[in-house]
């Protein structure tokens, strides 16, 4: 069996307690592990520390802030967030998001600040320690070269949360904790293009919360993925779209992609070719197109995560227009 | 064939079966459910050591130097093994072996054996591995089997001339004859993908090396005997000293046939410390011990008349083998082999060639050797019905051989019940009123196919019999079953228990049967081609006979009666023409043994003289055939180019259904282990010799949501040869599900996959040439 590397967990009952344990030497957050304990596993990390989350009070649990602003504990299961009636009807998107993570045994353990703290991947990094070296490592760990960019200086690492998309659709930000106190942080500032690690997060910060404003009226939200199986894999390609339609006709839509390169990438223009077109008509049809074109225009996958990416290109027009017409509907 | 080998499909008493035909739990099934089954991981002896394997991080080299100096030294550690340590080669097949348990001079893949290491705990275990040192010196690393087949020079074997493993032609008939003079060939190139079985229990063993000098060896094989010759041979022990054991398995399906380095590095490990040693295997060390299915590029030109009747097949096939002979060279064979059946054609040749390449060994899975060769050839007949704008049911129809015919490589065809599993299958699906009518995107296809229930080849030459068992008869009412048979989750230990309770008219509760070890039981060949039914049922019934003729005797003289009139059954002795009279089992037992003192009995199975009159043509010769039908309906999404086999009907020919609940779930396993052949699976080697995935997140076996509903339909035809008429259940029933599908796609958006495995970026393609006008 893989064996997890010697290491101490320690269980701290605070937010304040947490903070201190994460400023310590090679410490490290710990809720689900569904993602943790692979990669350690695959000697990826290297903490002394664990920090377990399960203990600390107030990171769990769903609700709702006068203001109609879902407020979703950072320990939530994902599990919850993609059942709960308040997640569901405010934010479609990221109920469906967190409904396909992994398999339903994950996302009873998974949480969702891990799910959106998740690890870039890569076929040649999410491997066994034994593995890499037969491969001589990569820029990501341990290495000098790419393999999936001959010749590139740049981790190109997947991206591969599901609910990140989701929740960029959704202007979602995080409540980080600090020792200096707390701040939020959109997460339109939180990722950075650099596969190695793509998070703008000190060791020291810890998500407490992630915050979905209210929506506008009319929202509606979808999230699809490519994945080979119906269950369990990671997206090959995953696709997140808002459409706000008040009164039948659509005022403003976003869409979002992941499992491109180090971060999701919004696809441009989305707002131009939908705004004022009715629902059911044979116009938002035809900009539901444009849009799905516009998508395979700007999103290019690479060799990075499993699945030819040529295959994977010529999916995303075919999931943007899918989700759209999910969200729609 | 000795007349113990036959025994009739109904007892010649005339009873009505009591347990045989009927479902019923398998003797290890809540055990199983509840956790209570001990695998061979959870083994724990006092003092026990845990080893680990060094692996080759290199494709293919000379090894200059390997220095175990400092993982010897490092505290924790009690041997390290390389090698020079083990350098008896071994093989499965005798004239083939080619393994060591550890690189000697060379390493052929990576993840290839160097070193082992034995410590206190798995942690100093791999410690200790990263301090070996290994110098390579590499070498051309061959990945692709045409340029194996082509290029001599460096050679993976430096014992063979070149890098082919096997070459097999055979013709029977007027090949080309009957190809010139056909009114329809088609002809076509097929490719299959490597596959592997992903046994849910990875491999382990655990060795214990006793004062007296006896060596004890847990094993998750399924041969036990295979295993326990190789570890006497290779550690230089007696037989008579090493005593193998197969504890509860976790799933084989092939995977677990051959001898293991492992089994062996343990055996020596605890010979050298003393100690009782533990090995098991990561995941990804089962995806590098593999032995799984062989990728195959094969070439069919087949000759017709116009009304759909086959004249000529004409194969080539080329085999990537891997690294290592494994059963290679019976696959070569089967690979031909046993395409003759359940069709009657004419002429057949093929050409078979088995090449050496630097990747994870193949070997034998589920169906071995010709279910690659299958979905070429019913792709092919399903070619020749649309040519012929024929039904692709009526095509097999025509070209059905009958029972009891000799194959024209001259195999023996007994029982057949190819046509009711057609026709089953025709009915249940709808076939009539919905193939070729379903609106386009949807589509039906169906394929047959035809395996074998063992084989008359002992792999190693021996006039012993091929499966033996022994019964324990006690005063208290209990029997105990000795069988060398390996129940790997197919149910052999619950079908020698049914037996036994049948003959001996016992409540089956009474019966325990203990498997797999080589102290306890006699010799069977282990679970492999299908052969534990026919060949342990029968040598089952045979020492149950003998048995019962006793007891019946002990009964009949108490009674002061005919023998003819003592009936057994459900836990007693009856007088047939005295119902008031009647003795428990305990009693019975307790009469005989007082009149022909202890009690027991033993029996065998041997099969008859079988097979072709040439070189090889006993290598698929059966005793008896199972035949299979499918019909698959498919959704093709033709944005996405993904396949749905929504609905799989399996109409399977087992002779006699033993236990209809073990033969429904054999058909099941199969046929999706099939189905995801199709669609999903594909043990794949990069271009740097690295597999892609070896792990159940990147190789992706189904979910429950990725397999169809699948209706399993047993056919018995009631062989004259099988215990109570049966025949295999295992294995036959995968190999329809991958051409079916492939015909399904065909009806449904009319494009004609011939590359496995049907994927999304495949058949998009496909219907992409299709749009553009290319061939279908």
């Amino acid at each position: 069996m893989l064996r997890l590397p010697q290491l101490q967990v320690a269980r701290p009952r605070t937010v304040e307690e947490a903070l201190a344990l994460l400023g310590g030497e090679g410490a490290l957050p710990f809720a689900g592990g569904t993602d943790l304990l692979p990669n350690l596993k695959h000697r990826l990390l290297a903490p002394q520390t664990l920090v377990s989350l399960a203990g600390v009070e107030g990171l769990s649990g769903v609700s709702v802030d006068p203001g109609g602003a879902l407020v979703i504990g950072a320990t939530t299961r994902l599990h919850e967030v993609a059942e709960h009636p308040e997640v569901r009807a405010r934010a479609p998107a990221l109920a469906m998001a967190a409904g396909l993570v992994a398999s339903p045994q994950i996302r009873r353990m998974g949480t969702l600040g891990g799910n959106v703290l998740l690890d870039t991947r890569c076929r040649y990094v999410n491997q066994s320690a034994f593995w890499r070296k037969s491969l001589g490592h990569c820029l990501k760990k341990d290495g000098a070269v790419c393999h999936v960019v001959p010749g590139g200086q740049k981790c190109v690492a997947a991206a591969s949360n599901d609910t990140a998309p989701a929740l960029l659709t959704l202007g979602a930000s995080l409540t980080v904790a600090t020792a200096a106190g707390t701040r939020e942080v959109p997460l339109e500032s939180l990722w950075k293009p650099d596969g190695v690690y793509n998070r703008r997060l000190a060791p020291n910060e810890l998500v407490t919360a992630i915050r979905v404003p209210a929506q506008a009226a009319g929202h509606r939200g979808a999230y699809l993925k490519l994945r080979p199986r119906e269950s369990f894999d990671f997206p090959l390609l995953g696709v997140a779209v808002r459409v706000d339609a008040a009164g039948g006709v659509v005022q403003s839509a976003d869409v979002v992609v992941v499992a491109l390169q180090a971060v999701p990438r919004r696809v441009t223009g989305a707002s131009d070719e939908l705004a004022g077109k009715a629902l059911g008509t044979q116009e938002l049809e035809a900009a539901i197109v444009a849009v799905g074109a516009r998508a395979h225009q700007q999103c290019r996958p690479l060799p990075n995560v499993p699945g030819d990416p040529d295959y994977r290109r010529e999916m995303v027009p075919v999931f943007v227009r899918r989700a759209l017409r999910a969200a729609a509907g | 064939m000795a007349a113990r080998d036959q025994h009739g499909t109904n007892p010649p008493w005339g009873d009505t079966f009591r347990v045989i035909g009927r479902p019923g739990r398998k003797v290890d099934g809540l055990a199983k459910a509840t956790g209570a089954a001990l695998y061979t991981d959870d083994l724990q002896l006092p003092g026990m050591l845990h080893a680990r394997t060094l692996r080759s991080t290199v494709p293919h080299a000379r090894i200059v130097r390997v220095d175990t100096s400092r993982a010897r030294a490092l505290p924790g550690v009690h041997a390290v093994l390389t090698g020079a340590d083990l350098p008896e080669r071994y093989g499965v097949i005798p004239w083939t072996q080619d393994e060591t348990a550890l690189a000697v001079d060379k390493v052929r893949f990576i993840g290839d054996e160097v070193a082992a290491v034995a410590a206190v705990d798995e942690d100093t275990a791999l410690q200790a591995l990263d301090l070996i040192e290994v110098e390579y010196e590499p070498l051309h690393a061959f990945l692709d089997p045409e340029e194996a087949r082509t290029r001599a020079e460096p050679r993976i074997h430096e014992d063979k001339r070149d890098n082919v493993s096997k070459h097999v032609r055979l013709e029977f008939g007027p090949v080309d004859a009957e190809l010139a003079g056909a009114e329809l060939i088609v002809e076509g190139d097929y490719s299959f993908q490597s596959t592997t079985h992903a046994a849910i229990e990875p491999h382990c063993a655990v060795a214990a090396h006793d004062p007296s000098g006896t060596l004890t060896l847990w094993s998750s094989t399924q041969i036990t005997h295979y295993v326990h010759r190789t570890v006497a041979r290779v550690l230089g022990l007696p037989e008579s000293r090493v005593r193998v054991i197969q504890p509860c398995l976790g799933g084989a399906f092939g995977g677990k046939s051959d001898p293991f380095s492992l089994e062996l590095c343990v055996a020596k490990l605890a010979m050298m410390t003393g100690r009782p040693v533990k090995m098991l295997w990561t995941r990804e060390e089962v995806f590098y011990a593999h032995r799984g299915r062989h990728a195959m590029q094969m070439h069919y030109r087949t000759g017709a008349t116009k009304d759909g009747r086959i004249r000529a097949v004409d194969a080539k096939l080329l085999i990537d083998g891997g690294a290592y002979s494994s059963f290679g060279l019976v696959t070569t064979y089967y690979a031909g082999q046993l395409l003759t059946g359940p069709y009657a054609f004419p002429s057949y040749r093929f050409d078979s060639t088995r090449v050496f390449t630097n990747k994870p060994p193949c070997g034998p899975k589920r169906g071995h050797g010709s279910v690659q060769p299958r979905f070429a050839f019913e792709t092919q007949l399903d070619e020749v019905a649309h040519a012929l704008g024929l039904d692709p049911i009526e095509v097999r129809r025509r070209n059905f051989q009958g029972a009891f015919v000799e194959t024209v490589n001259g195999q023996r065809v007994t029982s057949s019940g190819f046509l009711q599993c057609l026709e089953a299958v025709e009915r249940a699906s709808g076939w009539a009123e919905r193939h070729g009518k379903l609106p386009r995107g949807r589509g039906l296809g169906v394929a047959g196919s035809m395996y074998i229930s063992g084989t008359n080849y002992p792999v190693y030459p021996n006039e012993l019999p091929q499966a033996g068992i022994q019964l324990k008869v006690d005063r208290s009412g209990l029997v105990l079953a000795f069988t060398g048979s390996n129940d790997i989750g197919q149910g052999s230990s619950t079908l020698v228990r049914n037996i036994v309770a049948e003959e001996l008219g016992m409540d089956p509760a009474d019966v325990r049967v203990v498997a797999a070890d080589t102290d306890l039981c006699p010799v069977d060949l282990g679970a492999y081609s299908s052969r534990v039914t026919f060949m342990v049922g029968n040598a089952t019934i045979d020492a149950c006979r003998k048995l019962r003729r006793q007891l019946v005797e002990a009964v009949a003289a108490k009674w002061e009666v005919d023998a003819a009139r003592v009936a057994l059954g459900a836990g007693h002795a009856h007088d047939a023409e005295d119902p008031s009279r009647s003795l428990t089992t305990r009693e019975v037992f307790q009469l005989a043994e007082a009149r022909f003192e202890t009690l027991g009995a033993t029996g065998s199975y041997d099969t008859p003289e079988l097979g072709g009159k040439y070189r090889g043509g006993t290598i698929g010769a059966s005793p008896a055939y199972s035949f299979t039908a499918h019909v698959a309906e498919v959704e093709v999404d033709e944005e996405t180019g993904r396949v749905t086999c929504t609905q799989l009907w399996v109409a399977h020919d087992c002779g006699r259904a033993l236990n209809p609940t073990l033969v429904a779930g054999q058909i099941e396993g199969s046929a999706y282990m099939g189905a995801a052949e199709a669609t999903l699976e594909h043990h794949q080697i990069d271009g740097r010799g690295l597999h892609t995935g070896p792990s159940l997140l990147d190789y992706p076996i189904p979910t429950s949501l990725d397999v169809p509903e699948l209706h399993a339909i047993v056919v018995e035809s009631l062989d004259p040869e099988g215990p109570y008429g049966a025949k295999e259940a295992g294995e036959g029933p995968l190999h329809p599900a991958i051409p079916a599908i492939g015909n399904a796609i065909f009806d449904a958006v009319g494009v004609r996959l011939r590359d496995l495995p049907f994927t999304p970026a495949r058949v998009l393609a496909a219907l992409r040439a299709q749009a553009a006008g290319g061939r279908g």
